[in-house]
């Protein structure tokens, strides 16, 4: 059992690295399914109401692709597995794959392992520890799940099947990202192989859940989904779940056997030996550091748009009648369709400005990384080499949330068969970017004027999104709603356009930008 | 080229260059010496414009470092010292690009470079070791046509071998006429290259001069043998550490005073003599060695 020597001890080391973030992760859950199922109980107070609901949604095909097949979404514990069995699965299999890639490939390429493996280490030792904490994980957070939706009242049975058929999911992918990390030499590269896996799963069972379900027998997600919590429930698939788990980790052990420190199966292609002149221009060199996150952010905004506009043609019928629904959703003399689609648009716009944010802070990420000294020791002026990367948070934004607005707009046209409403829809997102460009300033002022504090902009933006959703509901007063930038959007297309607002934003995101780059200007780098 | 003096720069309460004084004249080669802390990569950022002087005058290449950053940094190329790249870049794409936003280099010059550090500019960054990453930076500055050269410990990480390459490089430049700031560790690399030394402790300029003028207020160490005994030796102004047997003997005598010690023993009679001149260990030693006494105390 030399292999294993120093289990325990890593075992140890690892779960105090991860003391903060698996309880983040397991709030993270406990937060989405509580707030949905408060949400289904508010929406639908009665069974009539519910049934409606349920037989709206049994035929849209448009929302099984999104979120999954539904077997008992009559019940409130049965809407809330409809609504995260699928995408729940996603974030428990996230969550696998950021702490296995943590404890395993990312220290190989940092060459901490090498040192930790030059004392009295087995070679599966990290492996073995990493793969016992991130099954605690999924166990907690399985057991987090069951206790919420107990706290609402729902049956024992539907309950404890939701947390293993989620924690079912995490743990494959927890197997997928052992064996990823094994073949890729780059934490980065291991993710990508991890996340494509993911994605196929996610579009076998989409494929599969709208037409005869065979190829969601394809996809671990859809394994978890056959649990049908709260219909009836099966706990075989949750021995299939587990028993891939297992010849996963058998797999990576094997390949762990066989491999070197720090190599992986996958030898490194070799770069080109000379740089494009496009890229040695600062603002196309900020480009080709942002456009892995710009394409990433992108094409979720789009699919999230085109979930959007599914949903949005029978927005009547599923959202019900509820006072709340008047509080969130009829703030506007519009249509209900164009309010939800505007509410939508709304919370995919707060969604995006998590891209502009990251776009601004990899500023900062660049000053700590040591990567900015050599740049500015050139004959980069230092307004031109942030003025590339806050262009690309800026533009960048209005990709974003346009890809969002041409999302919504192209499943509307196909949902009522008209693409009239395309340009209207495309609209209605880029008349939100003003707002998300306040943001973009703020994040670029601190930056220049307070660099160890910039992570603030988060905070801004968490803010936003609490006044959004929360602020007409607890009847915030005014002057505190009128804080938040997203406030002052005409919420397009259920409202009428105002131009004064968009240019006052924009104005004060100019301003606001023009301040940190004059006081990036004139401090000390790096800060 | 640079000329610096009382330059002060403080983080907080934290007095980091305490004023500092460098001048570094056109075409020569400087050292910049200093134990770790001392302030030397701060007084390059300081040079470099990344950094703002609290206090105190700094030139460079005939412009404020601050002020004129860009169109200086134009006539001057830099290799920091821990060299961070971005690691899914290939390392001739990081060339490339910090050679171009600084405007332009010779293909013939990088390729020439390349091939003379044995590096393979098609590994991305993040494949690189230590001392490959500190290649990368040192193709970009080598191959660029600039006037003054940048070096915060340039060499750390490097093979013998390349070190040496590394030493031909800056011989070439010192030939062409060009100047070079060298920070470094690496007291024989500074007596092979570098014609002036700046010697630099808690932020402060604590000896500067030429090699020549530096040996010239240290020691230098004799040994001798002689016809008569040399047992006086000792009463002589500036003899340290001196032992005798027979007719043997061996001392460190202050540089300015080895007129008068060699006057003593030709009196005796010299049968044999060989003296060392002093080294750049010794000075280093002789301004850091209250600091080694300080440790041996506290132990």
């Amino acid at each position: 059992m030399s292999a294993l020597a120093g289990t325990v001890t890593m075992l140890r080391f690892i779960a105090r690295r991860e003391r903060r973030r698996i309880p983040l992760y397991v709030l993270v859950f406990v937060v989405l399914i509580a707030s949905t199922a408060a949400q289904s109980e508010a929406l639908y107070p009665t069974q009539a109401e519910r049934d409606e609901y349920a037989a709206t949604v049994a035929g849209n095909p448009g929302l099984i692709a999104m979120v999954g097949p539904t077997y008992a979404v009559t019940s409130v514990g049965g809407d809330v597995a409809w609504q995260w069995g699928a995408i729940g699965g996603v974030v428990a299999a996230l969550m696998s794959m950021f702490i296995v890639g943590r404890h395993t490939r990312a220290e190989e390429q940092s060459g901490r392992s090498e040192l930790v493996r030059a004392s009295v280490l087995g070679r599966r030792a990290s492996t073995a520890a990493t793969l016992l904490v991130v099954a605690v994980a999924n166990l907690i957070a399985g057991a987090a799940i069951a206790l919420t939706m107990l706290g609402f009242g729902q049956p024992a049975g539907g309950s404890i099947a939701l947390g293993a058929s989620l924690a079912g999911v995490g743990l494959v992918f927890a197997g997928v990202a052992l064996v990823a990390v094994q073949v890729s030499q780059s934490t980065s590269g291991a993710y990508g192989l991890v996340g494509a896996v993911l994605g196929a799963a996610y579009a076998l069972r989409a494929a599969g859940d709208v037409g005869d379900g065979a190829l969601s027998w394809l996809s671990p997600i859809g394994w978890g989904q056959a649990m049908r919590p709260f219909a009836d429930e099966r706990w075989w698939p949750l021995l299939l779940m587990l028993g891939v788990t297992t010849v996963l980790v058998a797999a990576a052990f094997a390949l762990l056997e066989r491999r070197d420190d720090g190599a992986g199966l996958i030898v490194p292609r070799p770069g080109p030996s000379h740089a494009r002149p496009a890229m040695t221009r600062p603002l196309g060199f900020a480009l080709r550091l942002q456009r892995g996150a710009l394409i990433g952010w992108g094409a979720g905004l789009f699919f999230g748009g085109l979930s959007i506009g599914l949903t949005g043609q029978d927005a009547d019928s599923i959202l019900g009648d509820s006072e709340e629904v008047d509080e969130l959703f009829r703030q506007t003399a519009g249509s209900l369709v164009d309010n939800y689609l505007a509410v939508s648009l709304l919370s995919m716009a707060l969604i995006g400005t998590g891209f502009a944010i990251q776009a601004v802070l990899r500023m900062r990420a660049e000053e700590t990384a040591g990567h900015l000294e050599p740049l500015l020791a050139t004959a980069l002026a230092r307004p031109r080499w942030a003025a590339g990367h806050v262009a690309v948070a800026a533009a960048g934004t209005v990709a974003v949330v346009g890809a969002c607005g041409l999302g919504v707009g192209i499943a509307d046209a196909i949902a009522s068969d008209d693409a009239g409403r395309l340009p209207l829809l495309v609209g209605s997102a880029l008349a939100l970017v003003p707002a998300v460009w306040v943001l973009v300033g703020i994040a670029v002022a601190l930056f220049g004027l307070l660099p160890r504090a910039a992570t603030v902009a988060w905070g801004a933006l968490a803010g936003c999104f609490l006044l959004a959703f929360l602020g007409p509901l607890l009847s915030v007063p005014d002057w505190v709603m009128d804080l938040s930038p997203f406030t002052h959007v005409p919420l397009l297309p259920a409202a009428e356009l105002s131009l004064t607002p968009l240019l006052a934003m924009t104005a004060i995101a100019a301003a606001l930008a023009a301040l940190g780059l004059i006081a990036f200007r004139r401090r000390d780098v790096p800060a | 080229m640079i000329s610096v003096s009382g330059l002060v720069k403080t983080f907080g309460d934290f007095r980091a260059l305490d004023e500092l004084d460098l001048a570094v004249t056109p075409g020569e080669v400087h050292g910049f010496l200093g134990p770790n802390g001392a302030g030397k990569s701060t007084t390059i950022r300081v040079l470099l414009g990344l950094l703002r002087a609290d206090a105190g005058e700094v030139r460079l290449l005939g412009g404020d470092p601050w002020a004129d950053a860009v169109a200086l940094h134009r006539r001057l190329a830099y290799v920091p010292g821990e060299v961070n790249l971005w690691p899914n870049l290939s390392g001739g794409e990081a060339i490339d690009l910090l050679a171009r936003l600084r405007g332009g280099i010779s293909p013939a010059r990088k390729a020439e470079m390349l091939e003379r550090f044995e590096l393979d500019p098609t590994k991305k960054n993040r494949t690189y070791s230590k001392g490959n990453r500190q290649k990368v930076a040192l193709v970009a500055a080598l191959a660029a046509d600039v006037e003054l050269l940048v070096l915060d410990e340039p060499t750390s990480g490097l093979d013998p071998l390349k070190e040496e390459v590394f030493q031909q490089c800056i011989e070439e430049v010192r030939r062409a006429g060009r100047t070079v700031l060298l920070s470094s560790h690496i007291l024989a690399e500074v007596e092979a290259l570098c014609d002036r030394v700046t010697i630099i402790r808690e932020g402060r300029t604590v000896e500067r001069g030429s090699l020549a003028e530096l040996r010239h207020i240290t020691r230098t160490s004799i040994s001798v043998e002689t016809d008569s005994p040399p047992d006086d030796l000792g009463e002589l102004p500036g003899v340290h550490g001196l032992e005798v047997v027979d007719h043997r003997a061996r001392f460190d005598v202050d540089t300015n005073q080895l007129d008068g010690a060699l006057r003593r023993l030709s009196t005796l009679g010299i049968r044999s003599l060989t003296s060392q001149p002093p080294t750049l260990e010794e000075l280093f030693l002789r301004h850091y060695g209250d600091e080694l006494d300080r440790a041996v105390d506290a132990e």
